[in-house]
């Protein structure tokens, strides 16, 4: 992994990773959650839909463990949520590649403020806030 | 109705949003709530959860073109960011004591409120002078490329900007949408950072804006797959749609149209809140 980073010389190699991560991201999780939602619809598409009232997602689709386990048993709503965590994974991971970009241009100010930001996010997945 | 039928209406219905907010600027989200409330009768709990994953989507799918113009001010972004979302944290918090027709009521005001902003004059010129010492410090200060030249530009009142910002990061967090007109606001208006920057700039914040409330709001189980997986795709669809039509289209009175139509979505959710309904 280190030859890869110090192979960047300047802002624009960063950027272009960052935006081709961001693109990546983007596209990883539509093709997921369009490949569970097929297998939802065709096990569940004659169901009635109940959104009108507040009950919330299933438990076990609301964290990661959960998520992982109903993939594997390939169930279509679990899939779909793996997409959607794809998808809040990507801007996180960008501010991840920022902070090693910052490092790389020595600018510790901003390595500093970038891992400030990672923190508060962090703080939101584990902090207990959910309930 | 049956779930595929819900599920290609709403794919339908996500793909209007997203072309809609693409070409008002306002991003996909905004539309999607007054649909998913106002015309899928949804809980507007769920319409904020598949709202912010929609955000993220289309803030993602945009950042990645603009980042590499070099238009991006990625320091101020990441500056700001702080703000964001400590407000978005917070603005997830205030969601659980918020009755839903007093977050519908919010919803419309800050709908009526970026439909106007999408109409306003927008600043274009530079500020040349240095005024802010913080704004040195955090090295802010940038330039961008314009016709084969470089402008430069300062910034003005950090501290106000980064108020301004906790509150949009907030009404994100609380409301499920981009805030991007506030973000505008602040960086526009207060900071004096040059539109296409500010602009750009914003739109590179909102995802990681909604990512900060949105893992808050999967653990509520606002996030639900059978609503998300239309809203993401349709949105997707239509924002990129939006995109390809934006160039070369005349967008002065598209702009005009289109933020009319928001206005009148965003009165019916006022009405509807203040009625209880929603």
């Amino acid at each position: 992994m280190k030859n890869i980073f110090r192979s960047f010389n300047n802002d624009r190699d960063v950027a272009s990773l960052v935006g081709k991560l961001l693109r990546a991201g983007v596209v990883t999780s539509s093709i997921i959650a369009f490949i569970g939602g097929i297998i939802y619809l065709i096990r569940h598409g004659a169901g009635v839909p109940h959104y009108t009232e507040f009950i919330g997602a299933p438990e076990n689709l609301r964290h990661m463990p959960g998520i992982l386990k109903g993939v594997f048993s390939l169930s279509g709503q679990a899939i779909i949520q793996l997409g959607v965590v794809v998808l809040l994974a990507t801007p996180i991971l960008r501010i991840f590649f920022s902070a090693i970009a910052f490092a790389l241009e020595k600018d510790y100010l901003y390595v500093g403020i970038t891992l400030i930001v990672l923190g508060i996010i962090v703080f939101g997945m584990v902090g207990g806030l959910g309930g | 109705m049956s779930i595929l039928f819900f599920t290609l209406i709403l794919l339908a219905g996500a793909f209007a949003a997203g072309l809609l907010g693409s070409l008002t600027g306002l991003g996909g989200g905004v539309v999607l709530i007054p649909l998913l409330t106002l015309i899928f009768n949804v809980d507007i709990r769920y319409a904020i959860g598949s709202a912010l994953v929609a955000s993220i989507a289309t803030s993602s799918g945009s950042a990645a073109a603009y980042i590499k113009e070099g238009i991006t001010n990625i320091r101020i972004g990441m500056f700001l960011e702080i703000a964001t979302t400590t407000g978005a944290i917070i603005g997830a918090l205030i969601a659980v004591y918020t009755a839903t027709h007093i977050v519908a009521i919010i919803f419309g005001i800050v709908l009526l409120f970026s439909a106007f902003m999408s109409l306003r004059k927008k600043n274009e010129v530079p500020e040349t002078e240095e005024k802010s010492y913080l704004a040195r410090k955090l090295k802010l200060n940038g330039s961008y490329p314009a016709g084969g030249r470089t402008v430069e530009y300062k910034v003005n009142n950090v501290l106000g900007g980064y108020s301004l910002m906790t509150v949009a990061g907030v009404l994100s967090g609380l409301l499920g949408i981009g805030s991007g007109a506030l973000k505008v606001l602040a960086m526009d208006t207060i900071m004096r950072v040059p539109f296409k920057v500010s602009t750009t700039t914003s739109n590179f914040m909102i995802g990681v804006t909604a990512a900060a409330s949105a893992v808050v709001y999967l653990q509520r189980g606002y996030i639900d797959p059978g609503i998300a997986m239309p809203v993401v795709i349709g949105v997707l669809a239509g924002s990129f749609t939006g995109s390809k039509i934006l160039v070369g289209a005349s967008t002065k009175k598209l702009r005009l149209l289109f933020s009319i139509v928001i206005g009148f979505l965003a009165i019916e959710m006022i009405y509807n809140g203040l009625m209880g309904k929603l």
